[in-house]
This record gives C-alpha cells, sequence and structure tokens, in this order.
C-alpha cells in the first residue's frame, strides 16, 4: 500500500469537523478549555493502567488529577481535548497514544453529565450526518439502566456490590458462566461482564449504565441512598464502551484510603509503583461536590464513522510509526 | 514449545486446551473495560466437535497450548471398514478409523495426500485439499439436446461415490468436486 492509499482511508476531514463541534459545544455552555499538563509526577494508581515513564516523570493516563485541582481552586466548569497514553494498549479499539475528552461540573451530579453526553453525542451525530450507528438510533433520550439489574436480566447473577469475591464466584459459576482460576472481585466481574452482559447493551440505542458495585469504585464516591453501589456511569454504543463518568470523590480520607491499597496491591502484584500525589489530595479538601466523565474521542468518531478499527480515525496508529 | 502462555500472546490458529478438550483460534481481538483488566476475546473451534465457542481470557491467565501436531499423510488402501495412510516424512503407515473420515471416503484416492491432525499423538481429524479430480466410471449417457437447462444425470466416480453431474460428461472424463459441498465444478482436460 502506498502512502496515498493509506492515508486516503482515513476519515481525517471528518475527525476534524468532530473536534471543532466538540469545542462549539462546550463553548457554548460557558465551559473553559483547559490544556492540561501530559508530563506528571504521577500518573495515578488505578491497578490496570500502565503509565510510559519519562524519566522522573509520567506520561498522563488520563488528565483527572490536574482538572480536580482547579475544581478545588474555584473553577466550575472545565474541559480538556488532548492525548494520554496508555502502554500494551493496542487492538481494533485500542491504541497506546489517544484522545480523550474530560468535562466537568462543580455543584452538579452525575446525571447532569449523563444530559450533557447525550446532547453532546447528538450534535456530533447531527454534525456527521450520522443518526444512527448501525441499528442504534443515536438521538436522545437514551435507556438508562442499573448494572446490577442487567447482570440479573443478561446473566442471571445478583450482583449487589457488598459481596466478597468468593460469593460472586459462586454465583458466576451457578449460573454457567466460566470463572477464571484465580483473581480477584474485579477480574470475577468483568470476566462474566464481557460473556454475558456487554454484548447485549447499546444495540438499538445506547445506554448509560449506573449504579456500579462499590468494589469497581475507583474515583466515584458512593451513592448516598445505598453504599453499595458508586455513582458511576458508562455508556455502550453498538459494540463501543465509550465513556466513563463519576459524581467524584470529595473525600480526602477516604480517596487517601483507596490509593494506598492500590499501591500496596500494585507491590503485592510486581506491578510497577507510582507515588501518590499529594497536590491532589491537598486540592480535594477545597473541592466542591462535583461530577465529571472522560470520553475517548476516537471511539466517538469509529461510533460516528461506522469504522470497525481504531486505524481508519487516527493519522498515524502505533503500528504505522 | 512451551506448555502455557500467557492470555495476551494468544494468535490465531493457535491450538490450546480448555477443560480438556483441544481447540483452534479463529479469530482474537483485544478487550479491556475502562477500569478493568484487559481480556482477549476470542472465538475458537472444538478439534473434536467442529463447534465454534467464544471465550474471553484475562491477560495473565495461563492458557494451556494442546500437544496438536498436522501431518501431510498419503492414502494407501482401505483395510476393511478403516483406512490406510502413509506418513510422507517417516513412511510410516498408520490406520484411521471410518468414523474420523465420515463422508469424505467418497472423495478419497489412492496416493491423495490429505492432513492428518494428531492430539497427543492420536489422530483426531482429516483434512481433504479443497479439489480433487476424480474420474468417471459409470453414467449413462445424457438424452441429446436437453442441455440448456441445467438438468443433472448421475454419475458413478472411481472411489464408488455417485454424484450429480450436467448431461455433457461422458464416461472417463476428469472432474474436479469441490470437498467442502460435495459438488461437481468443472470438466478437466486429460
Amino acid at each position: 500500500m502506498t502512502e496515498r492509499e493509506r492515508i486516503a482511508k482515513k476519515k481525517l476531514r471528518e475527525r476534524s469537523i468532530l473536534n471543532r463541534t466538540i469545542r462549539a459545544f462546550f463553548d457554548a455552555r460557558d465551559f473553559i478549555e483547559i490544556e492540561a499538563p501530559i508530563l506528571v509526577p504521577s500518573p495515578g494508581l488505578e491497578l490496570h493502567l500502565d503509565a510510559f515513564a519519562v524519566e522522573d516523570r509520567y506520561l498522563i493516563t488520563s488528565p483527572e488529577y490536574q482538572m480536580k485541582r482547579l475544581l478545588g481552586g474555584g473553577m466550575t466548569r472545565i474541559y480538556s481535548l488532548g492525548k494520554v497514553f496508555r502502554r500494551k494498549e493496542a487492538g481494533a479499539q485500542h491504541n497506546p497514544e489517544f484522545t480523550m475528552l474530560e468535562w466537568y461540573r462543580a455543584g452538579a451530579d452525575w446525571t447532569a453529565i449523563a444530559d450533557d453526553t447525550e446532547a453532546l453525542v447528538w450534535q456530533c451525530a447531527r454534525t456527521l450526518d450520522a443518526p444512527r450507528a448501525g441499528r442504534c438510533a443515536l438521538e436522545p433520550p437514551w435507556l438508562r439502566l442499573a448494572v446490577g439489574e442487567e447482570c440479573e436480566r443478561w446473566g442471571r447473577v445478583r450482583v449487589y456490590g457488598d459481596e466478597d469475591v468468593a460469593t460472586l464466584r459462586a454465583r458466576v459459576a451457578a449460573a454457567g458462566w466460566r470463572v477464571p482460576a484465580d483473581g480477584d472481585w474485579s477480574d470475577v466481574f468483568f470476566g462474566f461482564f464481557l460473556d454475558a452482559v456487554e454484548p447485549h447493551l447499546g444495540q438499538d440505542e445506547p445506554v448509560i449504565a449506573y449504579d456500579w458495585p462499590a468494589p469497581l469504585c475507583a474515583l466515584a464516591r458512593p451513592k448516598p441512598s445505598d453504599a453499595r453501589v458508586v455513582e458511576r456511569f458508562e455508556v455502550y454504543a453498538a459494540g463501543l464502551e465509550l465513556c466513563n463518568a463519576f459524581g467524584e470523590l470529595v473525600d480526602v480520607a477516604e480517596q487517601r484510603r483507596r490509593l494506598e491499597s492500590d499501591r500496596a496491591e500494585r507491590h503485592r502484584r510486581g506491578l510497577p509503583e507510582y507515588p501518590i500525589d499529594e497536590k491532589f489530595l491537598a486540592g480535594l479538601a477545597t473541592m466542591p461536590d462535583s461530577a465529571g466523565i472522560a470520553l475517548g474521542v476516537d471511539r466517538l468518531a469509529m461510533l460516528l464513522l461506522g469504522a470497525q478499527d481504531i486505524r481508519d480515525v487516527i493519522a498515524f496508529a502505533d503500528d504505522e510509526l | 514449545m512451551p506448555s502455557t502462555i500467557d492470555a495476551t500472546e494468544l494468535k490465531t490458529g493457535q491450538k490450546l486446551l480448555m477443560d480438556g478438550q483441544p481447540y483452534t483460534v479463529i479469530e482474537r481481538q483485544f478487550v479491556k473495560p475502562g477500569k478493568g483488566a484487559a481480556f482477549t476475546r476470542t472465538k475458537m473451534k472444538n478439534l473434536l466437535t467442529g463447534r465454534n465457542v467464544e471465550n474471553n481470557f484475562r491477560s495473565g491467565e495461563k492458557i494451556e497450548l494442546a500437544d496438536i501436531e498436522e501431518k501431510g499423510m498419503s492414502f494407501l488402501y482401505k483395510e476393511g471398514e478403516d483406512f490406510v495412510f502413509m506418513d510422507q516424512q517417516s513412511y510410516e503407515q498408520i490406520t484411521i478409523v471410518k468414523d474420523l473420515i465420515g463422508d469424505d471416503w467418497k472423495w478419497l484416492k489412492d496416493n491423495m495426500v490429505v492432513f492428518v491432525l494428531f492430539w497427543n499423538g492420536r489422530a483426531i481429524g482429516v483434512t481433504l485439499p479443497n479439489f480433487v479430480e476424480l474420474r468417471v466410471i459409470t453414467s449413462e449417457p445424457g438424452v441429446k439436446g436437453d442441455t440448456s437447462g441445467g438438468a443433472q444425470k448421475p454419475a458413478t466416480l472411481e472411489t464408488g461415490a455417485t454424484i450429480n453431474v450436467p448431461l455433457f460428461i461422458n464416461e472417463q472424463d476428469l472432474l474436479r468436486i469441490d470437498t467442502r459441498t460435495g459438488e461437481y465444478c468443472e470438466r478437466v482436460k486429460g
């Protein structure tokens, strides 16, 4: 394939229109665009994210720490559209370097972010003349479904969020799904979820899956009315996982406990150990109740442009460099 | 050959063991929930039953490889209801029971080279070439003038199998046959 043929396959003009549409959407809602730092002292401690190290710094896996510090510093509506970097992620829906859109609202809960997401995707869809992605109709409102109910509906497994890993494993096995020989709560859950539930979500219309089990809390706060789940949602549409949103955890002590726990688990598993970002923790102390989201822009482009492979919506995939 | 691999190393065409049965990987895809571990989503074919299954292997999960070997072997002769083949490398002869051959006996002629799949040294499958050339032994002459409508007649081949062929086919003609569908493709010169 010549370079001309390689590039002709890519939807770069549409991609450029998409970026412009995203910025126009947030500008019209009085958001401020932030150029988040790319090189940071701590890339976050999540067990399943592996960061690139550059001398004594890391490339960000998400700009969330610095975005939250801005909320703690008094900003109320901010967004960032830029590159993030995750080692060992490559495939039809993954590239180690990809474009992340994050936006945050101070004084709002996750439903405001869900409303934004519906409106944003629909505006982008209309601009690109793509009201449907295959048979998935993108016009809002979308289905909003609780994760636990979908697990029961599609997999016949009850997941409340307060069961231990042995109980979860027994329930998954009893329903006839394969359980891995080892693995923690998250591993058992996702093995089951990927087999049984995810293939059903977002086929005819996008699904906002909310109320995630507490062991999958990440940086989300517990739901005030039911501590077994956290304020978190993901959107599934036409086989793609599009974004991940939180009612943000602003409890400094609880956040420190989670980071220490992740650090200990990283050590136990022999994973790279990253420092805890103390300035991020300090910023949480003055951060108001907020909600925020990270949305994969390459995935959004795939959804709206009918691309089966991420390389069709980026100029240079990792193995084209 | 290592006996186990990590799920991230899975490749299309690889043979592995799951629940004690051998599978071959047909498709693989990297999947990763935003907040979970990476998985390799696979579509696999059970080499004993031929059934397709889907499975997700978590990165870090150890997968046992199946001891599968494929050998080119030439067909020698029938022995009772079973079939005797010879390894093209070692000239060793083995007998394969009729159940493994199934309906493929129809296309087996002397010295034809097939691929035999072995699992732990035991033959578990036989793959014929996609196309074979076989000679017609007996076939009634077609009725003249009736060649336009795609009408067919039966013909018996040198292997003893009977298939449907166009009316213009004569005895001693050499035919090209698709072994996957068991259908006549074309007449071959010679």
